[in-house]
């Protein structure tokens, strides 16, 4: 670089390619050590993880075997994408109509709508779930009132089950959906509405004819997104859900944890691993995921 | 709303506004409930509390082991503010204004960290860090809690960046300034409020995240949020409604000076 600022008659001179090698070398020296960083301290313990579930003592796939053969780790298995199907479906329904309003108020009240979703997203996720701990608990806020108002004779099981997690996790993934629903619905020129309107659509038309189908980009995304974090959640399952409530991520601390079997361990890490980042390709073609930040920032 | 003006209020409107103001309600409200209970004078947890009093934080800030651990994340979310921002700037620069091949993938690759369940990424440097005998270190947790920030360091300031004009920069070359003053009098002070933002989101990031910690850190050195989860696997102990206010506080506080560094920035 010093070399270069010495030298600014020089540029001129030179062939355009090699200009243009400089310049590329230049930027990779910039990127280098991020690049590093992340191959030293992210890359290669994934590769870890991979090498491990296959390495026992000598290269086995007796891991996997032990994976696909017990009924207990399929069941994990199928419990965490039905959840993670629910927890997309509830944050869909409820995103939607929130992402709506966001997109569409005037900025002044969209900026203020903004912030109330962006809190909790930037809110620890220990502290979002304790909080909904606190609500949900036996004698928790929630139960407090519905006794009360009468609406149930008893406290309602709504902690340590499968309700309790789907609520936390909707709680957690939310912002997600309603982030990336907006950013794709703002971009959505308000003069298609209007062209359908005065070309005699009514409202509902107008919605379900032009302004949905456009929208349909965001739903794939925010959905997409929400399924992908949800398989490999664990805080909030670990904390709010019962004893069979078990997910993935749940079953490998326990076997780094408390069986310490690390191969077996890798094994169901390399499953999560795959899976999340095949998810993530997709997605990746369909969204940018830095669309997110534009809210937040 | 779209075409608002001299439309009726229909059945749709109010259905939407009502679905809508349901989940601002469901998003805010379990924040403002701990925020509230936090100062409650009761034994339990109830709402509304029974009084007011700074009871369980006194218990927060009066013991020494949630007081050592404000400072261990503190220093593990500055260890990592300053990794994340340093790595995270040079990587933004080269992206958004290198020309080279595979920057897409290159792009994917400093994302996916966000992407990779923590849990996975938090298994791998503990398995990478047990080898080198080095679980427990403030060091270790800083650099896998780098790993989760970097891809938030580059996007914003990929995004200021962008909207940057280089010609800018060019003018400031053409007018005679070296590279070095071009980048110090005009490119650093019209991204620095992009990059602070950056900075003060990559502390967030670290202050917040349990998982890293939950597996990196010793008996000895704690971070707050792998503190609440001990506490939380026992008890739902009111203090944590104080420990967890805490927390809120530092969200709103990054999220305030972010706020005002890029109104400054624009102005």
């Amino acid at each position: 670089m010093t070399a270069d600022a010495a030298t600014p008659l020089a540029v001129g001179a030179e062939p355009a390619g090699a200009a243009e090698r400089r310049d590329a070398r230049r930027h990779l020296v910039l990127l280098l050590p991020a690049l590093l960083t992340l191959g030293a301290f992210f890359v290669y313990p994934l590769l870890g993880i991979l090498v491990r579930s296959v390495d026992k003592n000598g290269y086995t796939l007796e891991s996997y075997r032990q994976v696909f053969r017990t009924g207990v780790y399929l069941t994990v298995i199928g419990l965490t994408f039905r959840t993670a199907t629910i927890v997309t479906l509830i944050c869909l329904l409820v995103g939607y109509p929130l992402a709506y309003v966001l997109a569409t108020v005037r900025p002044r009240l969209a900026r203020w709508l903004t912030i109330i979703v962006v809190l909790p997203f930037l809110t620890s996720i220990i502290v979002r779930t304790y909080a909904w701990m606190v609500l949900l608990g036996r004698n928790g806020v929630v139960n407090q009132y519905l006794v009360a108002a009468g609406l149930t004779p008893a406290p309602l099981p709504l902690l340590y089950n499968q309700a309790g997690v789907v609520i936390g996790m909707t709680y957690v993934l939310l912002p997600f959906m309603v982030l990336t629903l907006a950013s794709v619905m703002q971009g959505i020129d308000p003069a298609f509405l209007r062209a359908a309107h005065s070309l005699g659509a009514s409202r509902l038309q107008a919605f379900r004819r032009v302004f949905l189908p456009l929208s349909i980009p965001g739903v794939a995304g925010g959905a997409l997104l929400v399924f992908i974090l949800s398989l490999g959640f664990y805080i909030t399952p670990a904390l709010m859900g019962g004893p069979s409530d078990v997910m993935i991520a749940m079953l490998i601390e326990r076997e780094v944890e408390f069986t310490l079997n690390w191969s077996f361990a890798s094994a169901l890490g390399s499953i999560l691993l795959v899976l999340t980042l095949a998810a993530f390709v997709v997605y990746y073609r369909l969204m940018r995921l830095e669309r997110l930040f534009e809210g937040a920032g | 709303m779209i075409g608002a003006e001299g439309q009726r209020v229909g059945p749709g409107t109010i259905a939407l506004v009502a679905v809508a103001t349901a989940g601002l309600v469901f998003l805010l409200a379990p924040v403002l409930i701990i925020l509230i209970v936090s100062f409650s004078s009761g034994n339990y947890l109830s709402f509304p509390p029974p009084g007011l009093s700074l009871r369980w934080y006194q218990r927060f800030f009066g013991t020494p082991a949630w007081r050592q651990s404000i400072v261990v994340s503190v220093q593990v979310a500055s260890l990592t503010m300053v990794f994340a921002t340093v790595l995270g700037l040079g990587a933004a620069l080269a992206l958004v204004r290198g020309r080279f091949r595979g920057k897409a993938a290159v792009y994917g690759v400093v994302l996916s960290p966000m992407i990779v369940p923590t849990i996975i990424t938090a298994i791998g440097l503990y398995f990478f860090f047990v080898k080198l005998k080095a679980t427990g270190s403030i060091l270790a947790m800083a650099i896998g809690h780098t790993v989760l920030a970097l891809p938030v360091v580059v996007i914003i300031i990929t995004a200021t960046l962008q909207g940057f004009d280089l010609r800018l920069e060019l003018a400031a070359l053409s007018l005679g300034a070296s590279r070095l003053g071009a980048l110090r009098r005009v490119t650093v002070p019209l991204i620095a409020p992009g990059v602070l933002s950056a900075a003060l989101f990559a502390f967030l990031t670290s202050f917040d995240e349990l998982l890293i910690p939950l597996f990196l850190s010793g008996v000895e050195v704690q971070t707050l949020t792998v503190r609440i989860w001990n506490s939380l696997v026992l008890e739902v102990d009111p203090t944590i409604a104080a420990v967890s206010s805490f927390l809120i506080a530092v969200t709103c506080a990054v999220l305030g000076v972010s706020a005002l560094v890029r109104r400054r920035g624009d102005a």
